[in-house]
């Protein structure tokens, strides 16, 4: 019995964050690229980089309103599915998570209103001003929800009385030294997502003839943004490697697909795993190569799978295909860079048409890297929800089969309609109408009144 | 008593009314929306309250991050107990938001969206009172307890309705402010309609309580704390008479800060009777506190951070002060 509640809550909380992820991530990245745009426009006073500032705040704006009302079903699924997890370490997450919203939640709350209607109502600095602490406050709950998960991967600095978590050094829990390239790695996977949504839809414009002076700027900003990221992601992607070969060997194991412990493991090019024998089929391999990634040693010793019973063992197949899509994904990132590097020496970025139609298709290429890095990061992490100390299945709270049922149905399809459907529907609109022609005279631009200030003083 | 953990019930407290006015206006002119019949009207409506819903439910977030890490045993007794009102509540703020985000963009089915923001307006409400009556009532820990019946009762469909009606208070209240000439009068009358509804819900309220629980009779009752207690009664009879002037000679503000005053001293009523527990009359505050070392880091972060933060919530309310206009982007 408890055991259904269990796997449908786990089921459950995957599919809420699976959703929720998407749209921080893609509000960290837009942010950025909104405050690089205002920063430039406050610099030339060009009116392009304007238009390009507000017609991504309206994808921003829709985008963090999905955000905030999917991260609010996230925060009481805690409660209502996690309760016994909640009891034994509410002490240590909670103080992050109310950081969290003291840091970055009120923040990027107070001043969205500004940055999205007050345009008229402020000056262009203090404008200004609200875009950056909007970014700064994302960026900050990008950081304590990643040392909240860190905790859980790697805890440290906690004391254990009869069951409950305490936490006996502040200062490891919040500055975990496995948090940092893991942050580092979210907030770059985040850039990469947005920024490939921005040359997807500029290349789609380019393709059409519409919009053009926007969206040369925007694809050739993001192009070289990107390029900038791409190796560095895979320069961080590496150094979270070692940190989780050091914390969580058999996280590693099931990533490489590696079951014997072992020397100078090969790194595992394509293979099937196979949980049940304990075995790899159809194995493509390169000597040494596991070893040499994880632990920067040439016979650097891997622990296998098989050294404990294979219940205490993640479960194999999603993190070794997880893992292998994120690089692959991020590999295949990295050349496209190349590519536009390439292209735009030949000055021929902006009209190479089977460039720009692969562009448009790469879309989702971010996301499903940071789908998959996801997946791996935590599906490894099991049959732990608390690596080492606390079992997912005891963390489940003691409520009735019908109340799982019954809020997983109703959050599926209320998804699936709300973020499956009508979330892409606008923002499909949103791009379609694309932004207002430059030419135009500035005056037409928006209706973004408020009456003027002098009918009333007070608040 | 644990100072620390004292503490701690005030900032959620705190946490809980900012959320319950601040939170409880835009739900309220969620729920009168849907009546106004000129489409203007409603876009201004729906304009008052865009550039702070946000705000206005990240106390709602703060709260429950509070509650789950000053008093996880509270909240993971809470949580599961009130697994469907809360999963209500978090469904229906998760329609209204999304809804007042597509409305902007949409064209043709606005008037769809309108409804969505009616409805998830009305079930947040709903769900919140029903949670409200539960509290007030006291919870069943026991294994064997039934859980629905400890939310779905009687007395938290009372609770529900007059929630209803106070958030509609509020926000009408917010309206008369924000609003002039027709749409203004509207608001004055909607108000002056509403408030006794208000005074009916009162004093069913207090009627009611007492003979829910002995120990909250024993509260109130007694002669001890009676001249003490009996101010609170008196207080809002008070503010509800300055209510009623208030709207008679049309001032603006005053109105808005009366409500405010009722909600508070309600407020206050419910923690009288509550105190010391935090889940009613089963686990107190001091047994269901984290660790010291917990709550500690926590209230040096209350206290850099709340000042500056009361204040830019302030002044991102001034910036947006004056009558509303349409909005749009
Ligand atoms: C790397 C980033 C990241 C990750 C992994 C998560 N979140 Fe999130 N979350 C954000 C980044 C973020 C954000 C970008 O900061 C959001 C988006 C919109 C907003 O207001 O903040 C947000 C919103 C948001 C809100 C609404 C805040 C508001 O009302 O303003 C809540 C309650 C949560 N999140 C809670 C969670 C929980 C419980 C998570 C996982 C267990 C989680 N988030 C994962
Ligand atoms: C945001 C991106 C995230 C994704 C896509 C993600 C994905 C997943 C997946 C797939 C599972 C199910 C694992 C399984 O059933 O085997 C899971 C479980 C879980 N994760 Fe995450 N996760 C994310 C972030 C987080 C964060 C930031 C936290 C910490 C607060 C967290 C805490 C949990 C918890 C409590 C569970 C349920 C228990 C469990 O099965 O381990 N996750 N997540
Ligand atoms: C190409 C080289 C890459 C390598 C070697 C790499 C490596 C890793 C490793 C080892 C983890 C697990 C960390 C843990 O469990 O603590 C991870 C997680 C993750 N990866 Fe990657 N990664 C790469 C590229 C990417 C790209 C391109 C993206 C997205 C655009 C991405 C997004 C993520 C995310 C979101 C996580 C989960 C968060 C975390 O645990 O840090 N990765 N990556």
């Amino acid at each position: 019995m408890l055991i259904d509640t269990a796997l449908l809550s786990r089921i459950q909380f995957a599919f809420t964050i699976s959703f929720h992820i998407l749209f921080p991530a893609f509000s960290i990245g837009l942010a950025l690229f909104i405050v690089s745009m205002e920063t430039v426009w406050l610099k030339t006073k060009n009116q392009l980089y304007l238009t390009i500032c507000k017609f991504w705040t309206k994808v921003f704006a829709l985008t963090f309103g999905m955000g905030v009302v999917s991260g609010v079903v996230m925060e009481f699924q805690l409660g209502t599915n996690w309760a016994g997890f909640t009891a034994a370490i509410g002490g240590v997450l909670g103080p992050l998570f109310t950081y969290e919203v003291m840091t970055a939640f009120f923040i990027e709350a107070g001043f969205l209103g500004v940055m999205l209607f007050g345009w008229d109502r402020v000056g262009p600095k203090l404008h200004y001003l609200a875009t950056l602490l909007v970014v700064i406050g994302t960026t900050l709950s990008a950081y304590w929800i990643m040392s909240a998960n860190t905790w859980m991967q790697h805890p440290i600095g906690y004391k254990e009385v009869g069951g409950i978590f305490k936490v006996a050094d502040w200062m490891q829990v919040v500055f975990n030294p496995a948090t940092f390239p893991r942050f580092i790695h979210m907030l770059l996977a985040s850039y990469i997502s947005a920024g490939f949504v921005i040359c997807s839809v500029s290349a789609y414009y380019l393709l059409k003839n519409k919009f053009t002076s926007f969206a040369k700027t925007c694809f050739s900003f993001t192009w070289l943004l990107l390029l900038i990221l791409l190796p560095l992601q895979i320069f961080v992607g590496d150094v979270s490697g070692v940190q989780v070969h050091e914390n969580q060997p058999l996280k590693t194991a099931a990533m490489e697909g590696i079951w014997e412990t072992q020397a100078g493991a090969p790194l595992i090019l394509f293979a099937i795993p196979d949980q049940k024998n304990q075995i790899n089929h159809w194995e493509i391999s390169i000597p040494h190569g596991a070893a040499l990634f994880n632990t920067h040693q040439w016979n650097g010793v891997l622990t296998g799978l098989k050294s404990v019973p294979i219940q205490d063992q993640p479960e194999v197949i999603p993190v070794f295909f997880g893992f292998r899509i994120m690089v692959g994904a991020g590999i295949l990132m990295f050349l496209f860079t190349l590519v536009a590097l390439y292209l735009r020496f030949k000055n021929c970025l902006y009209n190479t048409r089977w460039f720009l139609i692969s562009s448009v298709l790469s879309a989702p290429l971010g996301f499903i890297a940071l789908w998959c890095g996801w997946i791996t990061a935590e599906i490894g992490r099991q049959p732990w929800i608390v690596y080492g100390l606390i079992k997912t299945v005891n963390a489940v709270s003691n409520v009735s089969m019908r109340d799982v049922v019954i809020s997983f149905a109703l959050i599926f399809i209320v998804y699936g309609i709300i973020f499956g459907y009508f979330y892409f529907y606008f923002l499909h609109k949103t791009l379609h109408k694309g932004p207002p022609d430059i030419n135009e005279r500035e005056g037409s631009r928006q209706p973004f009144q408020y009456m003027p200030t002098s009918f009333s003083e007070h608040l | 008593m644990d100072i620390l953990a004292f503490s701690w019930c005030g900032i959620i407290a705190f946490g809980v009314i900012m959320y319950v006015i601040l939170g409880g206006f835009d739900l309220g002119i969620g729920i009168m929306s849907i009546f106004f019949k000129n489409e203007k009207e409603r876009d201004l409506l729906v304009s008052a309250i865009l550039p702070v819903w946000d705000g206005n439910q990240t106390w709602l977030v703060f709260g429950g991050a509070a509650l789950y890490g000053a008093f996880p045993l509270a909240f993971s007794a809470i949580l599961p107990l009130m697994y469907i009102p809360i999963l209500i509540m978090v469904i229906a703020l998760l329609f209204r938001g999304v809804s007042f985000e597509f409305r902007l963009k949409a064209i043709k089915t606005k008037r769809f969206w309108e409804i969505c923001i009616f409805l998830g307006s009305v079930f947040a409400t709903v769900a919140q009172g029903l949670i409200l009556g539960t509290f007030v009532q006291g919870f069943n820990l026991s294994p064997n307890a039934g859980t629905i019946a400890q939310w779905f009762n009687p007395f938290g469909i009372a609770c529900a309705l007059a929630l209803i009606c106070g958030y509609v208070l509020l926000g009408a209240n917010f309206l008369i402010i924000k609003t002039t000439g027709k749409l203004q009068e509207k608001n004055y009358e909607i108000s002056s309609k509403v408030q006794y509804l208000i005074v009916a819900g009162f004093i069913m309220v207090s009627v009611w309580s007492p003979f829910l629980d002995p120990s909250i009779m024993q509260r109130w009752f007694n002669r001890a704390n009676m001249p003490y207690l009996a101010m609170l009664p008196a207080m809002t009879l008070f503010l509800l008479m300055a209510h009623r002037f208030a709207l008679k000679r049309k001032y603006e503000y005053l109105p808005f800060w009366s409500a405010i005053g009722m909600f508070l001293m309600c407020y206050l009523g419910f923690i009288i009777s509550s105190y010391p527990y935090i889940v009613p009359r089963e686990i107190t505050y001091s047994a269901a506190a984290a660790d010291r070392s917990s709550l500690l880091f926590m209230l040096v972060g209350v206290c850099i951070m709340m000042p500056p933060l009361l204040y830019y919530t302030y002044y991102s309310y001034k910036i947006f002060r004056g009558k509303v206009t349409q909005i749009g982007y």
